[in-house]
């Protein structure tokens, strides 16, 4: 109970930043995009609470707009990988056969291959060769996700399957057969409701996995171009600057930290209860 | 032994199977990257004419369909001819083979500290359980810390601050190769030990509660030969199962902490190939890490069979 409180608590004030990023930038009177180029490495002070970056962009409000990025990434991404990763799950289970055969050998593939020299491959696709805007903050982000869903539905899919095979073989579906339900019916009414706790922690997982995959890829480059700040590519910068700013570097991870621990929490406190 | 050799039957035609697939959507999705060979020429040469362009085009089969230039590719690859890396202007295997062999010594090390702390840690919560939510909490943190962001805070403090290991890159040749492998294997390893912490918590809890290691204890073994010699064996075949699954994150682990560290391997090398358009070495790259991946998960669960015979039985 304390993990999933704690977890909850982490995460929420996860949202409050990001919620509140534009605010407190209003507050700080801080624009995390305009440069200044005479606070370059600015140490933290009363002006730049946690100094300023290698165009001198306030840190700290640097780092609130990027919980916008890294919240938004990982809740989209896992809300769509739970969706997907239900479904197929489900499809499996329900069916079985040779469609449960194939999904589930096309799962143990992609579990099997090293996901992120893929991710490095697929995020440095052109989106204009698709038809896509680039350089944009949202396309970037929905770029992002599409990638993360492709890896991110695996793991619920297992779960989601193992659940509903066991709800599937019980005696209150048996019962609702022998009632004459229809199979919609019964997988909507009777299975989906069964598979809430096996989906919530694998989602909160898909959260922590997305939010620390984006973080990679955008520090490699590859994730969310600057200026939009993203916990990911402060760190990029951070790393250039090891001697004129060594401080610069611990907080955007730090926040990653966080950000992981607050689901892995979540996870661990939902699969106990 | 029959059970492990069908294991092997069953497994190997399935990696050659995805690696095709993973092959023909690599090949498309590279058709998607910015940028082919001839209009990098292109960017250096201001005086080449278009028709100049299409004859380059021509030339490197590049004015072919995208799935026709796969199946000679494929054929080429079944040939064994895997062709030329543009970046380093060398056969891709003369640059494959080196950053293979330094991933796997840097992956190596890594598993092998990983193991041995994470399986010490987990012997400390199974035997001594106080110690128990402290190691809970290590494990947390280890599993929770941004490998990246690890190596750039080891970074800042060993070779910035202190100045006392080498801040990344590699060894000048004849030089001792250590300096450069304690940071990369610390990051890895780091993240690698909360598995097998928790694992080794979990399996070695188990273990001790069963009645063999109580007539143990009562022949009056000590403790550290009740472990060593009647708990640990037993234990150590989930541990492998977690070996064969994590061979993919292990690869993945490699690839960021190169990059931070700028150590030349397979991570780094895919890395700088995808970055350069060098696409051929990229595909070439991705294709033999995801081989190593699954034959490193074959090699753990053949080695899990040979541990524990009943599993073939089922």
């Amino acid at each position: 109970m304390i993990r999933l409180r704690l977890g909850l608590f982490l995460l929420a004030l996860l949202v409050v930043a990001a919620v509140l990023a534009p605010l407190a930038a209003g507050w700080v009177g801080k624009d995390p995009f305009a440069p200044d180029l005479f606070a370059r490495y600015a140490p933290p002070s009363a002006d730049y609470p946690l100094g300023a970056d290698e165009l001198g962009r306030d840190l700290f409000t640097r780092l609130l707009y990027g919980a916008r990025v890294s919240l938004g990434v990982g809740l989209a991404t896992a809300l769509a990988a739970s969706v997907l990763g239900t479904a197929i799950g489900v499809l499996a289970a329900w069916r079985g056969g040779w469609v449960d055969a194939v999904l589930m050998r096309l799962a143990d593939g992609l579990l099997a291959l090293p996901a992120l020299p893929i991710l490095v491959l697929l995020a440095a696709m052109d989106p204009a060769k698709l038809g896509l805007p680039r350089g944009e903050a949202a396309t970037d982000m929905l770029r992002i996700v599409t990638i993360l869903v492709l890896f991110g539905w695996v793991g619920v899919a297992r779960l989601a399957r193992a659940g509903a095979l066991t709800i599937l073989a019980s005696d209150y579906v048996r019962a609702a057969r022998a009632l004459g339900v229809t199979e919609a019916r019964l997988l909507w009414r009777h299975v989906l409701p069964g598979l809430a706790s096996p989906v919530a922690v694998a989602s909160a997982l898909a959260v922590a996995g997305a939010i620390l995959a984006e973080s990679v890829l955008s520090f490699l480059g590859l994730g969310i171009q600057p200026p939009t700040p993203s916990w990911g590519n402060m760190l990029a910068n951070a790393q250039e600057a090891v001697f004129a700013a060594p401080l610069a570097a611990l907080w955007p991870g730090l926040a990653i930290l966080l950000a992981i621990a607050g689901c892995t929490l979540v996870a661990d406190g939902v699969s106990r209860s | 032994m029959a059970g492990a050799l069908r294991l092997a039957a069953l497994r190997l035609p399935q990696i050659a199977l995805t690696l095709v697939l993973l092959s023909l959507a690599a090949w498309f999705a590279i058709g998607l990257m910015p940028g082919d060979p001839v209009s990098l020429a292109l960017f250096s040469d201001p005086r080449l004419t278009p028709e100049d362009i299409a004859r380059l085009r021509a030339l490197h089969g590049l004015d072919q369909p995208l799935w026709e230039r796969y199946l000679a590719w494929g054929a080429g690859v079944l040939r064994g001819e895997f062709g030329y890396s543009r970046l380093f202007a060398q056969p891709v295997t003369a640059v494959l083979w080196p950053a293979l062999g330094s991933t796997l010594v840097l992956v190596g090390s890594a598993v092998a500290m990983a193991a041995a702390v994470g399986v010490a840690l987990g012997a400390l919560a199974a035997l001594k359980p106080r110690a128990a939510p402290l190691v809970d909490a290590a494990t947390l943190l280890a599993q929770a810390v941004p490998s990246f962001w690890l190596g750039i805070l080891l970074i800042i403090f060993f070779a910035v601050r202190l100045g006392w290991l080498p801040a990344g890159g590699a060894p000048e040749p004849g030089g001792s190769a250590l300096p450069f492998l304690v940071l990369p294997v610390a990051t890895i390893a780091f993240g690698q030990m909360a598995a097998y912490a928790r694992h080794a918590a979990a399996a070695l809890t188990a273990e001790l509660a069963r009645p063999h290691i109580t007539s143990a204890r009562a022949r009056g073994g000590s403790e550290a030969r009740v472990l060593w010699r009647h708990a640990l064996p037993n234990a150590a075949v989930p541990l492998l199962t977690l070996l064969a699954l994590d061979a993919g994150s292990l690869v993945s682990g490699a690839l960021v902490t190169e990059t931070v560290f700028a150590r030349p391997g397979m991570g780094k090398l895919l890395y700088d190939s995808v970055m350069g358009n060098d696409y051929n070495l990229a595909l070439l790259a991705l294709l033999l890490v995801a081989l190593v991946t699954m034959l490193a998960t074959l090699t753990a669960d053949l080695a899990q069979h040979w541990l524990d015979p009943r599993l073939g039985e089922r």
